[in-house]
C-alpha cells in the first residue's frame, strides 16, 4: 500500500478528522514559513500603539508592548509544533521502551517500574516545576521535562498492555518459529501497541501545550523572548478586562489545535488497527 | 536413535515457595514419520509436556526439575538459546489449541508466514511470498493468492488453524507438536484438519506428537498412544492394541465414556470422582480412589510399570484381562 492511498484510507468518510488535519497542516505551514506570513516582526515594540483592538492593520490587535498579536500567533505556531512533537517523540520513545522492556524482562521491570512509580507519585505540574528549576529555561529543557512527565504514564500504559500481549498464544507461536527477544518485542508485540501509542501521542501533544503554557505562566517554561501561545496567554493575563482579545486568540488557537490533534489521532487509530475494520471476508 | 527422546521428564509448578509436581518422570520416543498421541483429562500435564519440549516454559512459574529431552541427538535442555532458536521453527514446530489467538491480529496472514520462513531461510520477500502461497494451497486454503492478504479476524477458526499449520510447516520441520489442534473447532472441520495432518505427514515424513483429550481423534490418527493420568503415563501401546486390549482401568473408563451414536443411551458412563488437586497427596496408585477395580494394595503402593507385550506398558497392579 503506498503512502497516498494510506492517507486516503485514514480520511475517507471522516469529515471532522479531515478538517482537523487541514488545520494541523495550516499550523505546520505557518510554523515553517512564519517570516513570510507574519505582517510584522513579532518582537517589534510600539509603545504608542499598545493594546489596540483588532483592525485591518492588526488582525488580532496589539499587546501591552504594542507588538502585533497576529504575527506573534504565527510565530507561536512554531513553538506549538516543536514542543508538541518533541514531547511526544521523547515521551513515547523513553516511556515506550521502559514499559515494554519492564513487562518483557520481569526482573528489569521490578527496578524500572518502581522508578516510574516514584515519579508518578508527584503531580505532573509539580514534577515539571522541580525538574525545570534544576535546569535552565530553554526550548530543549522544556521538551525534556514535559517528555519525562508523560513518559511515566506512557510507560505505565505500555507496561500493562505488553504484559497482556506477552501471554498471548501468538507470542508463543513466534517463539516456536525461532524468533528472538528483539524480534518478539519489536515485530510481534509493538505492532499491536500502535493504536494505544497513537491515542497516547495525541493526548501527550495536547497536554504538552497546556503543560508548556502553565510552565510559561509560572515563569519556568520557554524563555520570555520566544513568542508562544502559552507565553502570550500568561503575559497578557492582567489585561483580560481591558483587552480580552489578547487572551481570546491564543486561547482559541490552543483549543482548536488540541481538538484537531485528537480528531486526527482517533481517525488514524481507527484505520491503522485492522481490528477496527469491519470488512469480514465472505460476508 | 529416535527423532525425539524424552526420558524421565519431571515438571513442577512453583507455588507458595513449594514445588508441586505436575509431570512425574515420563519417558517416550517418537520415530520419524510416526505419530504419538498423548491423551488425558484437563490438568494431567499433557500440555506442559509439549511446552517443555518446545522450551516455552522459561520465565514462568513452571520448571523442569528432572529428565532429558533429546531431539535429533541434541539435548534440548542444555542447548544455548541461540542454537535452540535455530532448531525451533526450522526442525521442530508447534500448533496450538486456540486458532483464534495464535495468529498476530495486526499482521496479514501472508506476512506472518513470510516472517516465519525468513526467520530461518535467506530468501527474498518474493521467494518467501511464493512459498507462502504454496503452503496455503498445500493446507487447502482456496484462493490462496487472495487469502494471503487477509487479516486473521477475516478468517474462520478452521481457516486460521490451516494458516497455523501452514506456518508450522514453513521450513519443513522434522517434528510437529500439535497441542489439541482441533479442540476449538467443530466436528466436521476437526475431521478435515486431522485428515490434512495425516496427508501432510505422508508427504513430508515428519513425526507428529498429537496431544488431545479426545480418544476418537487419537484413534484416527496415531500410531501409538500414551494415556496420561496425573503426570504419569498409565498406559502406552500401539493404538490398534490399545483399543482392542485395554489394560488400565482409567483407559477403559475413558473409552466407555465416549458417546456411541448408533443406539440410544440415557446416561454416559463417567468415571466417578475427580482428579486429585495439584499438591494433594494420594498414597498408592493416583487413580485408586476413582477405580472400581481397586483393592487394598492399590492404596498402599504406587504400581510400577509392567509390560504386557513388547510394546504395551501399563502402570497398574491389576491390569484388565491379565492374570498378573
Amino acid at each position: 500500500m503506498n503512502f497516498i492511498s494510506t492517507i486516503q484510507n485514514v480520511f475517507r468518510g471522516r469529515t471532522l478528522a479531515t478538517i482537523g488535519m487541514i488545520w494541523l497542516c495550516v499550523i505546520l505551514v505557518a510554523a515553517l514559513a512564519a517570516p513570510i506570513f507574519a505582517p510584522f516582526d513579532p518582537l517589534d515594540i510600539d509603545p504608542i500603539g499598545r493594546l489596540q483592538e483588532p483592525s485591518w492593520a492588526h488582525f488580532f490587535g496589539t499587546d501591552h508592548f504594542g507588538r502585533d498579536t497576529f504575527s506573534r500567533s504565527i510565530y507561536g505556531a512554531r513553538m506549538t509544533v516543536v514542543i508538541g512533537l518533541g514531547s511526544v517523540v521523547f515521551a513515547l520513545i523513553i516511556g515506550g521502551l521502559i514499559g515494554m522492556l519492564s513487562a518483557y524482562f520481569t526482573r528489569l521491570g521490578h527496578v524500572l517500574m518502581r522508578i516510574v512509580d516514584v515519579l508518578m507519585a508527584f503531580p505532573a505540574l509539580l514534577l515539571a516545576l522541580v525538574l525545570m528549576t534544576l535546569l535552565e529555561r530553554s526550548v530543549t529543557n522544556t521538551i525534556i521535562v514535559i517528555g519525562i512527565v508523560y513518559a511515566t504514564t506512557t510507560a505505565r500504559i505500555l507496561f500493562g498492555m505488553t504484559l497482556k500481549l506477552k501471554g498471548e498464544v501468538f507470542v508463543d507461536a513466534a517463539k516456536c518459529s525461532g524468533a528472538g527477544h528483539s524480534s518478539i518485542l519489536f515485530r510481534h508485540i509493538l505492532p499491536n501497541l500502535i493504536s494505544p501509542l497513537l491515542v497516547q501521542a495525541s493526548f501527550i501533544f495536547a497536554f504538552a501545550q497546556l503543560q508548556a503554557a502553565a510552565l510559561d505562566f509560572l515563569g519556568l517554561g520557554l524563555p520570555p523572548e520566544i513568542p508562544s501561545w502559552g507565553n502570550m496567554l500568561s503575559e497578557e493575563r492582567i489585561y483580560v478586562t481591558r483587552a480580552p482579545w489578547l487572551l481570546l486568540f491564543p486561547g482559541i488557537l490552543i483549543i482548536i489545535s488540541v481538538f484537531s490533534i485528537n480528531l486526527v489521532g482517533d481517525a488514524m487509530r481507527d484505520s491503522i488497527d485492522p481490528r477496527f475494520k469491519d470488512d469480514i471476508a465472505g460476508v | 536413535m529416535a527423532l525425539l527422546e524424552v526420558s524421565n521428564l519431571s515438571i513442577a509448578v512453583a507455588a507458595g515457595g513449594k514445588l508441586l509436581p505436575v509431570v512425574q518422570g515420563i519417558s517416550f520416543q517418537v520415530e520419524a514419520g510416526k505419530t504419538l498421541g498423548i491423551v488425558g483429562e484437563s490438568g494431567c500435564g499433557k500440555s506442559l509436556t509439549s511446552l517443555a519440549i518446545m522450551g516455552l516454559l522459561e520465565g514462568s512459574q513452571v520448571r523442569i526439575i528432572g529428565g532429558t529431552i533429546h531431539f535429533n541427538g541434541q539435548n534440548m535442555l542444555t542447548l544455548s538459546d541461540k542454537k535452540r532458536r535455530e532448531i525451533m521453527g526450522a526442525e521442530m514446530a508447534m500448533i496450538f489449541q486456540e486458532p483464534m489467538t495464535s495468529l498476530n491480529p495486526v499482521y496479514r496472514v501472508g506476512d506472518q508466514i513470510i516472517e516465519a520462513i525468513r526467520q530461518h531461510k535467506k530468501q527474498t520477500k518474493q521467494q518467501a511470498r511464493a512459498r507462502a502461497i504454496e503452503l496455503l494451497t498445500l493446507v487447502r486454503i482456496p484462493d490462496a493468492e487472495k487469502r494471503i492478504e487477509s487479516y486473521p479476524h477475516q478468517l474462520s477458526g478452521g481457516m486460521r488453524q490451516r494458516v497455523m499449520i501452514a506456518m508450522a510447516l514453513a521450513c519443513d520441520p522434522k517434528l510437529l507438536i500439535a497441542d489439541e489442534p482441533t479442540t476449538a473447532l467443530d466436528v466436521t472441520v476437526q475431521a478435515r484438519i486431522l485428515e490434512l495432518l495425516k496427508e501432510l505427514q505422508q508427504q513430508t515424513g515428519m513425526a507428529i506428537v498429537l496431544i488431545s483429550h479426545d480418544l476418537g481423534v487419537i484413534a484416527e490418527t496415531c500410531d501409538s498412544v500414551a494415556v496420561m493420568y496425573r503426570g504419569k503415563f498409565v498406559e502406552v501401546a500401539p493404538s490398534a492394541e490399545l483399543f482392542s486390549t485395554v489394560a488400565h482401568p482409567y483407559t477403559s473408563g475413558l473409552l466407555s465414556s465416549i458417546p456411541v451414536s448408533d443406539h440410544e443411551i440415557d446416561r454416559l458412563d463417567a468415571i466417578p470422582g475427580r482428579v486429585p488437586m495439584l499438591g494433594e497427596d494420594v498414597i498408592g496408585c493416583a487413580f485408586h480412589p476413582r477405580c472400581n477395580l481397586a483393592q487394598e494394595c492399590c492404596s498402599l503402593k504406587d504400581p510400577e510399570e509392567v509390560s504386557l507385550t513388547q510394546t504395551h506398558f501399563t502402570r497398574c497392579h491389576f491390569p484388565i484381562g491379565s492374570n498378573l
